[in-house]
């Protein structure tokens, strides 16, 4: 994934691209400028105490990046970690983060209207973050509010309360 | 003339501050009743180049206020008035005014007019009063007031006075920006300096073959500046009090010395390029141990090539490191030059009398705890003047010297720095910290340690000061001053004496990028501890191992100590459970000591500190992360919290 198809504006004036991925069976997309890149899943080092889907931290060409298996946090699929497995790196809100998903299918163009309002129940994420739904070549796709996912205090990835306790 | 000047302010504001501090530094000094000509002199010479710098960029209102100070320094060191206490403050609150208009010209805030005008006048009735004694000099009050308008570097036609004074700002060697002034200056001084040499006060010897004639006949010219060559001291000076064989002796030694030694090359250089350079390095580091850590498993001939260009590299890149680093170093007189000030106003203000004594000033440290470091420090000393020492009467009660006396130190000890300010002064009241801790809810048993006891006082809202003064006693500020420190990476002891003085030590990293780190291994994982903390490492014993409650502790040298299994605080799983059967690391934070049980020992590195809270957040127990050679990352253990929560759970048992 490079920098410049991220910068290139969209054709149509209300044309967004998306990223869209695969956890379990179910499609999903997200807004591809939120992308910083897409690698294979490596071990990452473990944190302690932290929730069983914050997979740790890994090295990311000198910063120290957290990475979420949103598998773990929805419920969706398998956890299982192969030669497959992708990780996205995201840049949202001056952090970079990791999300573990099990596969990267498409970058998809959607305007405005192909956008249906997201369902209320039946999808694995909590409604709040979804941006809506879209059919892409029959498929549906879910199309995740990711910046708020990440920034979510579900997610817990940003320092928002401080009274964590040390486990003796 | 279109040359930008601006380019220059930045030069000139620094080179005015510090030549403002040195100012300060030496008023604070001078003995009033025998002034050394020499220090006289350097306070002149700094005022002379604020008023010259000024006067080139067009700064009236610090050329204004520094023009009529030099006056009065000038009949100092000519010895036409006599020094005294009120002169010397005066000179003092001087340089606060033009501290704060040099501060207001550099942000382009609005000027404090009011007070220059003030400090204006105040110069003046001295100077006035000064001159209506017999040693009045009227050649100088004329020079005043001929100079009085600006110094208009920059008007079409020069003034004959404003020749005379960029000329002497050019032939400054200390000053950057007088190359700019010089270029132009040449051509005007020559037409200029016959008119321009009756205000010559400073007889520079480098316009000789202009200036000479004139020079002998100028009462001050005793100056000499001597660019190249001292001036011979004129013999008809009027004033008898001048002992020029003395000062002329004197005086080409003490000129050379310090100009070879500020041209022995310093630049500025701004701070962002070298933190810039320190980044690197820390890539460079992790680059280098990524390479020797590749080199181990390439055998034979060319294996062993690279193993010795590797060792060559690991060499270079330390030596790269310390010298980088060493560019951020600066001593902490950087800091603790402020104080003797500090002291002397505040001494004054309370009418206690303090000696304040300063060692170790020319200990380095890392540039951003320098700055870091002016507010604790300042609290620190402000408290020992104000709730430390105690009055003279009292002190002569008690058996002391009526002179109280406050100590600023800092030491380098291994990988850190330890600033203490201590005093002779009362010491810390136990009864009287516990009576306000009660009072404010604190938890607080009557048999704590005194060091638990002293802590108490980071507490907020906590203060015994019986009044509240506009010193201190407002319970704002120990605990401020413990954030602060700590927010710096270091840690604050106190050790008190009631009745012979109290000493606060702050602990500090030499830097805040790298540390000297021991990698060990639990499980699959691997954690830095660092070195600076630890004791030693052992395979204990099972005699050694003792059970209380559910956690075991260790018996060395006849003391329980609290034991850590660190793969249960970090929950690393395959890792070896049996005490008897992995090693033991001994850690020591502040006064707090305890064991780490890890699985094994890799050895010793510099590692580099990255952050976990810029794309993550605070993980307790842990100080950092750093990328081992693998690229892997490895967690930093941070020994204070760790030595802290220990603590809570020894007492949560003992309590239970």
């Amino acid at each position: 994934m490079s920098d410049s198809t991220l910068q290139q504006s969209p054709v149509a004036s209300n044309e967004k691209e998306f990223l869209s991925f695969v956890l379990g069976k179910e499609h999903y997309a997200l807004d591809i400028t939120t992308v910083k890149e897409i690698r294979g899943y490596e071990a990452a080092t473990k944190i302690a105490n932290a929730p069983a889907f914050i997979k740790g931290v890994l090295n990311l060409r000198g910063d120290i990046v957290p990475i979420v298996d949103l598998r773990l946090k929805f419920n969706v699929g398998e956890a299982t970690y192969n030669e497959f497995t992708i990780v996205i790196m995201l840049h949202v809100h001056e952090r970079i983060v990791g999300v573990v998903v099990d596969g990267v299918s498409d970058v998809v163009r959607l305007t405005d209207e192909q956008i249906l309002p997201p369902p209320e129940f039946g999808v694995a994420f909590d409604s709040q973050y979804l941006h809506g739904l879209s059919e892409v070549d029959d498929t549906m796709v879910i199309l995740v509010n990711i910046e708020k996912l990440i920034t979510s205090d579900a997610l817990a990835l940003v320092d928002s309360n401080p009274n964590m306790s040390l486990a003796g | 003339m279109s040359i930008d000047v601006e380019q220059f302010h930045g030069v000139f504001f620094d080179e005015s501050e510090e030549h403002l501090q040195a100012m300060e530094d030496l008023l604070m000094i001078i003995d009033v009743d025998a002034p050394d000509i020499e220090e006289l002199n350097s306070i002149f010479r700094a005022a002379h180049s604020i008023k010259g710098g000024s006067g080139i960029f067009g700064f009236d209102r610090l050329t204004g206020l520094t023009h009529i100070m030099e006056t009065l320094l000038d009949k100092a060191r000519n010895q036409t008035i006599e020094l005294d206490t009120a002169i010397v403050d005066l000179f003092l609150e001087t340089v606060d005014i033009l501290k704060a208009t040099l501060t207001a010209y550099r942000e382009q805030q609005p000027l404090p007019e009011a007070e220059i005008a003030a400090g204006i006048a105040q110069l003046e009735a001295t100077l006035s009063a000064l001159d209506d004694a017999p040693k009045g000099d009227s050649v100088q009050n004329q020079d005043a007031i001929e100079e009085d308008d600006g110094f208009g570097f920059f008007d079409d036609l020069p003034e004959p006075d404003s020749t005379s004074e960029t000329v002497e700002a050019s032939a400054d060697t200390d000053d950057l920006f007088g190359d700019l002034a010089f270029g132009a200056d040449a051509q005007n001084a020559e037409r200029a300096a016959p008119q321009a040499t009756t205000e010559e006060e400073d007889g520079f010897g480098f316009f000789d073959d202009i200036v000479t004639p004139d020079v002998n006949n100028s009462p001050q010219s005793d100056e000499a500046f001597g660019f190249f060559e001292e001036l011979p001291e004129p013999p008809k000076t009027p004033v008898a009090s001048v002992t020029p064989i003395q000062t002329a002796a004197k005086k080409p030694a003490a000129t050379n010395n310090s100009s070879a030694a500020r041209e022995s090359g310093s630049i500025r250089v701004d701070t962002a390029k070298i933190d810039g350079m320190v980044n690197l390095v820390g890539e460079l580091v992790i680059t280098q141990s990524m390479l020797s850590m590749i080199g181990r498993d390439i055998d034979g001939q060319s294996g062993e090539m690279l193993q010795a260009a590797i060792d060559e590299l690991q060499r270079n890149t330390r030596e790269i490191q310390e010298s980088v680093m060493s560019m951020r170093m600066l001593p902490v007189n950087m800091t603790f030059n402020r104080f003797p000030r500090v002291v002397r106003d505040l001494s004054q203000k309370l009418g206690k009398q303090v000696k304040l004594v300063i060692e170790g000033g020319a200990t380095e440290i890392d540039k951003s705890l320098i700055e870091k470091l002016v507010d604790p420090l300042t609290h620190l000393v402000r408290n020992s003047i104000d709730h430390g020492i105690e009055s003279p009467q009292t002190r002569a009660e008690a058996g002391k010297p009526e002179s109280g006396t406050v100590i600023l130190s800092a030491q380098q000890k291994g990988s850190s720095i330890i600033i203490s300010i201590s005093d002779d002064g009362a010491g810390l009241n136990r009864e009287r910290i516990m009576d306000k801790a009660v009072q404010n809810g604190l938890p607080v048993s009557l048999d704590m340690p005194d060091s638990e006891v002293w802590q108490l006082i980071f507490q907020p809202g906590f203060s015994t000061a019986a009044e509240v003064t506009d010193v201190s006693g407002r319970g704002v500020g120990m605990d401020v001053v413990r954030r602060n420190i700590e927010s710096i990476g270091g840690r604050i002891e106190i050790e008190s004496n009631l009745g012979k003085g109290s000493s606060f030590s702050i602990h500090l990293p030499l830097t805040l990028a790298i540390v000297d780190g021991m990698c060990v291994t639990v499980g699959e994982q691997i954690f830095v501890m660092p070195l600076l903390n630890i004791i030693e490492s052992f395979q204990p014993k099972p005699e050694q191992i003792q059970t209380i409650g559910n956690d075991n502790v260790l018996w060395i040298r006849d003391e329980y100590w609290p034991l850590v299994p660190l793969h249960q605080m970090m929950q690393v799983d395959d890792a070896i459970a049996e005490p008897t059967e992995s090693i033991i690391v001994l850690l020591e934070s502040g006064k707090n000591r305890f064991g780490v049980q890890v699985d094994a020992l890799m050895g010793q590195q510099q590692v580099v500190i990255k952050s976990l809270e810029k794309h993550y957040k605070k993980v307790a127990g842990v100080a950092g992360a750093t990328i081992m050679g693998d690229g892997k990352v490895a967690l930093i253990i941070d020994v204070d919290s760790m030595a802290q929560s220990c603590q809570l759970t020894i007492k949560h048992e003992v309590c239970a």
